[in-house]
């Protein structure tokens, strides 16, 4: 056998053995909980038997001898001669970790690895015979094998774990080795492959028609050429986009094995439950989102719950309760975990961060409740006094939120004492196609990525020398009565500013926010929105960060994309020190609670109307001639798809009915979800806030929320998925299936 | 005896300089390239190299020579990098030429300034000297911050 071959076989048996292990556990507390199938069973005898086969096939001659033994225990209670036992289950979850652990060194260094198991294996042994001899207590566990959590979590440390060579197998090089050999494979839907094999032979015929008739110049035949190009193309992009996408419960696998050990050494109770499984996200994101994950669950069962007696004596169950939860939403994917837990102490946070010398003694008197919640945030906070090997050691939540932010996410914690904390977590689906702004500035094109812009405003040119301000030469707006600084692009990044001057004299100002500031970069037009593919940059160009890479545009030129973070550093408009949340002065911090930003619109001529900006996916135009008929449902084309029109005014009771006078065109909020989308025609678009909602008065009328005051008027918050039901009920069923 | 290597060779002004072939991608016209404000001077822009991203490094600029005359358009020598590709602007594309290593000798010493940096030697043809650029080192920028100064530059 060469070298080779034997590689490839140890590398299979790696990827194949890990999968199996994590699938191991799982029916294993399946099985503690009854919850498990018929199949349960032999899942979980299957998995050791294949390990111990593959294992002695290749001659690894200590994997196969330790599974060799689980096996034996496995197949008593498979005859069902045995019964299991929560002894039993722990037994057989180190044996997982012990195989784990293996097979890990394996993947380092090539040999089986040092570790004793005699311990462990010894005590399968004596399962075997057991008899329930009362007199032999549970065995000890064997600490570094029974509770697999630092092997299986770096805990998010700030500082690079590498594998240093001098060191023998232990845990360190296990934890460096865990992102290569499972994580870099991924295992692909043959259907899936074959539907992108069908797709690139598509390709291939569109692109001979192409030049065959670019040779001809045949005009016909080349647009349908062109289109057919088109739709491949997209389709062809959406399929490779999915093979990239995994359910994110594949990284929740490992949570009932945690949780289970940490119930245990805690000695909590704890019930997890995971919502949304199948919710599916790029893998790279995946990648990144897994150590904070483990890092906030390990919180909320350290922290979050409480003791069973101190539950009791609150009136709560003693089974704490932590629900995962997993959802879609306007592009985005959110992650929540909710406890039921003792909630976040306000008041000890705030001492323990003036102790700290994180906030002053007076900035934390100022603090507003989700103000002093955020603080857990902060770089060196933790409250827990004493540090438990579980966590606290204070290199906590501040690098749950540097690594979520990292990869274009937020992370908001929201918490009533003794009630419970949730923590919302809102990541980009993926990093590799992301929606941007396209600009223009001294000549050049720049793409602003939409998450971090807020909106656009337009001063016309009588307008521009009015309203915009000037402190010591720092340009600043008032946009609805708070000050926006300003940046001109072309001159903070030292443009050609003979290319700049707009024919018209108009300012446009794309209002954007970095690290929870907003500001105004002035640029010279505002193009379009677009997907853009981002592409990194070359080493020479690492050190400007103004720039998070460069795409290619539609005309095969290359255009920036800009780093709003980086612009506003390097315009000064926000130090680096990051200080904002803290420094946030009294008044806005009163504010900051339950604030949205709302899209404003008339649906008929006097009534305000205001939905939340976050189910809003477009504002489009169209004209009336464009409007057709399906049935008796209005439709407009919209691309490549049908969508149906809904004129709210005929929808909400009590709004006036709509002008027999017809707009054109008509002005439609587009909203989508699961990939259909519906367009809300309504009579004017208003404005985009950013307010406190209180909802003052909840009405009784069809389509309707309630209502609240809103820029001095009352405004009705529209109940937009009540009001597509009513319209066409198969609305959401349709996007499930 | 000493083993021939192949080498594209290029002109700079009155130089000639060499590149060994296996280092060499691709050798392209001039393409329209999107220039990336606050960069280092060396960095004339961006290209788009079938979907990649390609930097392109102005090698005048890089060994302090005075620009290309106006109305004159480089050349584009990508080459191999393991940061991948970076495109190296030339005046003008020579012949490959095989060299025997015999040829070659360390640079002067009377050689100084970027130059000396960045050439690994020197091959004697026939007719010239065949100056050998070392790739690494020119398109890394932070092995010589200083060729960024306005100052020095002007003096080149």
């Amino acid at each position: 056998m060469t070298d080779e071959l034997q590689q490839q076989l140890i590398n299979d048996l790696l990827i194949e053995s890990l999968e199996g292990l994590d699938r191991f556990d799982k029916e294993l507390l399946a099985l503690e909980n009854h919850s498990g199938g018929a199949e349960t069973m032999n899942i979980i005898f299957r998995v050791i038997h294949t390990i111990k086969g593959t294992a002695g096939c290749i001659g690894l001659c200590k994997i196969e001898s330790t599974a060799h033994v689980g096996e034996n225990l496995l197949s008593l209670l498979r005859d069902g001669k045995l019964q299991s036992s929560s002894e039993m289950i722990s037994a057989l979850l180190a044996l997982s970790d012990a195989l784990r652990g293996m097979l890990r060194d394996l993947e380092a260094s090539g040999t089986e690895g040092q570790r004793d198991h005699s311990v462990l294996l010894q005590r399968l042994r004596d399962l075997q015979t057991a008899t329930r001899s009362p007199a032999a207590p549970a065995p000890a566990p064997d600490a570094p094998a029974a509770f697999g959590l630092f092997e299986d979590t770096p805990a998010a440390a700030p500082a690079e774990h590498r594998a240093e060579p001098g060191k023998p197998a232990a845990a360190e090089p296990a934890q460096a080795a865990k992102a290569s050999i499972a994580d870099s494979a991924i295992r692909v839907d043959v259907v899936q492959l074959d539907k992108l094999m069908n797709l690139v032979g598509e390709l291939v015929l569109a692109r001979n028609q192409i030049m065959q008739n670019t040779t001809q110049l045949d005009a016909a035949a080349l647009l349908i050429a062109s289109q057919r190009l088109n739709l491949i193309t997209t389709e062809l992009q959406g399929s490779v986009m999915k093979t990239r996408m995994q359910p994110i419960g594949n990284i929740w696998t490992k949570f009932p094995r945690v949780v289970r050990d940490l119930s245990q050494e805690l000695g909590k109770k704890i019930n997890l439950v995971m919502e949304g499984q199948d919710t599916e996200l790029d893998r790279t994101i995946i990648e990144a989102i897994k150590d904070p994950l483990m890092h906030i669950v390990r919180n909320a069962a350290d922290h979050g719950l409480e003791m069973p007696a101190v539950r009791a004596a609150a009136g709560k169950p003693e089974e704490g309760r932590l629900t995962l939860r997993a959802f879609h939403e306007g592009g985005q994917v959110n992650i929540e975990f909710i406890d039921d837990g003792q909630g976040i102490n306000a008041a000890r946070v705030k001492a323990k961060a003036v102790e700290r010398g994180l906030v002053t003694a007076d900035q934390a008197s100022r603090l507003s409740e989700r103000e002093t919640h955020n603080l857990i945030f902060l770089p060196g906070f933790s409250t827990v006094e004493k540090v438990t090997t579980i966590s606290g050691r204070g290199v906590g939540m501040d690098v749950v939120k540097t690594n979520i932010e990292k990869i274009g996410g937020s992370v908001d914690v929201q918490s009533s004492a003794g009630l419970g904390t949730t923590i919302k977590i809102r990541i980009p689906l993926t990093l590799a196609i992301i929606p941007a702004l396209i600009v223009t500035s001294g000549g050049e094109r720049f793409a602003i990525p939409q998450v971090s812009l807020l909106e656009l405003v337009r001063l016309e040119s009588e307008d521009a020398h009015k309203k915009i301000e000037s402190i010591y030469n720092a340009p600043v707006y008032r946009l609805r009565g708070q000050l926006l600084p300003l940046v001109d692009l072309s001159r903070d990044l030292g443009l050609d500013s003979r290319k700049s001057a707009s024919a018209d004299g108009a300012v446009n100002i794309v209002v954007v926010q970095a690290d929870g500031r907003q500001f105004g970069l002035i640029v010279d037009a505002i193009n379009d929105t677009e997907e853009i593919v981002v592409k990194p940059l070359g080493k020479q160009l690492k050190s400007i960060t103004c720039f998070a890479g460069a795409t290619i545009m539609g005309d095969g030129r290359v255009a920036l994309i800009l780093d709003v973070l980086g612009v506003a550093q390097h315009a000064g408009v926000i130090s680096e020190v990051r200080d904002h949340g803290i420094a946030g002065d009294g008044k806005a911090a009163e504010k900051a609670d339950n604030r949205q930003t709302l899209l404003l619109f008339q649906a008929s001529l006097e009534s305000c109307m205001a939905i939340p900006l976050s189910m809003v996916a477009r504002l489009e135009e169209f004209p009336v001639s464009s409007v057709e008929r399906a049935g008796s449902q209005e439709v407009v084309q919209y691309r490549g798809q049908i969508m149906p029109l809904i004129r709210i005014a005929n929808f909400v009771s009590g709004a006036a009915a709509a002008d027999t006078a017809e707009k054109d065109p008509l002005q439609v909020v587009v909203y989508s979800e699961g990939g259909r989308s519906v367009g809300l025609v309504v009579a004017k678009i208003s404005d985009i806030v950013y307010e406190a909602l209180t909802v003052q008065r909840s009405a009784a009328r069809d389509g309707i929320l309630g209502s609240a005051v809103i820029q001095e008027r009352v405004t009705d918050l529209l109940d937009v998925p009540s009001i597509i039901r009513s319209a066409d009920p198969t609305f959401y069923k349709a996007g499930i299936n | 005896m000493s083993e021939t290597k192949q080498f594209c060779t290029f002109y700079l002004g009155d130089l000639i300089f060499g590149i060994e072939v296996l280092e060499i991608q691709e050798v392209i016209r001039y393409q329209e390239m999107t220039a990336v404000p606050l960069a280092p001077k060396m960095v004339h822009g961006l290209i788009n190299l079938r979907g990649q991203i390609v930097t392109a490094v102005d090698l005048r600029s890089r060994l302090e020579m005075p620009p290309l005359p106006e109305g004159q358009l480089p050349m584009n020598v990508v080459v191999r990098t393991e940061d991948g590709a970076v495109s190296l602007l030339v005046d003008e594309i020579g012949d490959v030429i095989e060299i025997d290593g015999d040829d070659f000798e360390s640079p002067p010493e009377t050689l100084h300034g970027v130059a000396r940096d960045l050439v690994d030697g020197v091959y004697k043809l026939k007719e010239r000297l065949l100056l050998l650029l070392n790739t690494p080192k020119t398109v890394n920028y932070a092995t010589h911050p200083g060729a960024d100064s306005g100052g020095r530059r002007q003096a080149a």
